[in-house]
């Protein structure tokens, strides 16, 4: 268990005294938002409808940004394959890192998503649920984006690889996510949806530490 | 049995079979695509609904069974070559994707032609159009992640790795999509003990999807025949089977 905290602290520390490391996702994340209503439409109606949408479109691809400097510096020092030669658990130490990463992608996100979805125009009611997707989900688009991520981590320029990577694998988060918030905008009951990505989140963190803790050890052969 | 397959993974005998086992997928691809074709081409009947466009199925229902099975094919092939670390396996599994992802290209193409008469449209968000759309996605991932390394060896784990998640993510993804079921019509292979359609269109379909089975057998062993060469270039058989000579 000591390994996880001092690797979940460590990675936080060194975050955190580069502020930019993960303020630049959010600021895309918030900039990208923005653009959507002068690109479509001003109107309260339109820009309700397309809302979940645009927040969970914009949300994978700010999460995806970030992922490229999970391992990116970790790797570049030389760090990383210490920690797969280790006698500590890779899949521990991923799980820590990849829960870092979500500290500092999707907690912020997910307390962001209050303010972007009332100047998109949800009601109270859609920003509860948005925020229920958000905080169900955004740990699972860590955890399987941290397979795509070590898959790629010796490649040069791989930051659209990981997209292509990991996008096909992000689809039925986004369906049942956004289906839930659009759903309870009509009062519709979403229990399904949100049993789902719960699902979803329970199966990716119990197995996807394994995956790309034996991606890491492939790719770094 | 096990013995067989160690020589196997040997690149040469492996070169070698492939050889000899292409003529026997080659010929019986060609006979069953003559059969299939022209019995569902010209023998069968005109459907009373959709008339003759119909006969497009004969192409496009193959061709997303095999994108499913090719997938398939590759991930396992993946699965045993990083788990038995046998080089072949890596071998049919690289080959397999490009077929692969033809075929789901084909299946879509061929969709797109049928739902244009038939719906009045080239393409909807309907469920299966989309896992198939998707499906296409997961082969391009896997090609380009496949390209993207210098070492063949880490690049056929790193792929292969690539494949079983998504062999894994599959049915979750074709469920999920699954929510905005529209416009696609039932599987027609579903119960063949009852079939929903006439024997007379059934059995050209079931024909072209063992022509196609050949047709990925034919083409899969070709290409990994190549890429054996490639893979093995400095070893003298190689040289030998180049040049011609006789080793």
């Amino acid at each position: 268990m000591n390994i996880f905290i001092k690797t979940l602290t460590r990675d936080l520390k060194m975050s955190l005294r580069n502020p930019f490391s993960f303020l630049n996702p959010l600021l895309f994340f918030v900039i990208a938002i923005s653009l959507f209503p002068l690109a479509i439409s001003p109107e309260s109606h339109t820009l309700s409808n397309i809302a979940p949408g645009i927040v969970w479109v914009t949300c994978m691809l700010s999460v995806l940004l970030s992922l490229n400097a999970l391992f990116h510096y970790d790797y570049d020092n030389g760090v990383l394959e210490q920690m797969v030669i280790s006698h500590h658990s890779l899949p521990l130490i991923l799980l820590a890192k990849t829960i870092a990463h979500w500290l500092l992608t999707g907690l912020p996100i997910i307390l962001l998503s209050p303010l972007l979805g009332m100047t998109l125009f949800l009601d109270a009611e859609s920003i509860y649920v948005l925020m229920l997707t958000l905080l169900l989900a955004t740990p699972s688009l860590s955890l399987i984006g941290a397979i795509g991520a070590s898959l790629i981590v010796g490649i040069k320029n791989s930051g659209m690889l990981l997209s292509l990577l990991t996008f096909p694998l992000y689809i039925p988060i986004l369906i049942f996510a956004t289906s839930a918030v659009s759903q309870s905008q009509f009062n519709l009951p979403i229990n399904g949806q949100l049993y789902f990505l719960a699902s979803i989140l329970l199966i990716s963190l119990m197995t996807s530490p394994f995956v790309s803790a034996i991606a890491l050890k492939a790719s770094l052969d | 049995m096990w013995k067989w397959i160690q020589k196997l993974a040997s690149p040469k005998v492996f070169y070698e079979t492939t050889n000899k086992l292409i003529p026997w997928f080659l010929w019986p691809f060609i006979a069953l695509l003559i059969l299939g074709l022209y019995w569902g081409l010209v023998l069968a009947p005109a459907d009373y609904q959709q008339g003759e466009s119909f006969r497009i199925m004969y192409i496009h229902v193959p061709s997303a069974w095999m994108s499913m099975l090719v997938y398939f094919i590759m991930a396992m092939a993946g699965g045993i070559g990083l788990i038995w670390q046998i080089k072949m396996a890596e071998v049919v599994a690289k080959v397999s994707a490009p077929i692969g992802a033809s075929f789901t290209l084909m299946a879509l193409v061929t969709g797109a032609v049928w739902g244009k008469p038939m719906w009045g449209t080239w393409w909807v968000w309907d469920a299966r159009l989309t896992s198939e759309l998707i499906l296409l996605f997961l082969y391009l991932a896997y090609i380009s992640l496949n390209n993207a390394f210098d070492n063949p060896k880490t690049a056929a784990k790193a792929s292969s790795i690539l494949a079983i998640v998504g062999l894994v993510n599959l049915p979750i993804i074709h469920y999920s999509v699954k929510w905005w079921n529209t416009l696609h019509q039932g599987s027609i292979l579903e119960d063949l003990a009852e079939p929903s359609v006439h024997p007379d269109m059934l059995w050209p379909l079931i024909i072209m999807v063992f022509a196609f089975q050949f047709l990925y057998g034919v083409l899969a062993l070709m290409n990994a025949r190549d890429e054996v060469l490639v893979r093995e270039q400095n070893s003298r058989w190689v040289r030998a089977v180049v040049t011609g000579e006789q080793s």
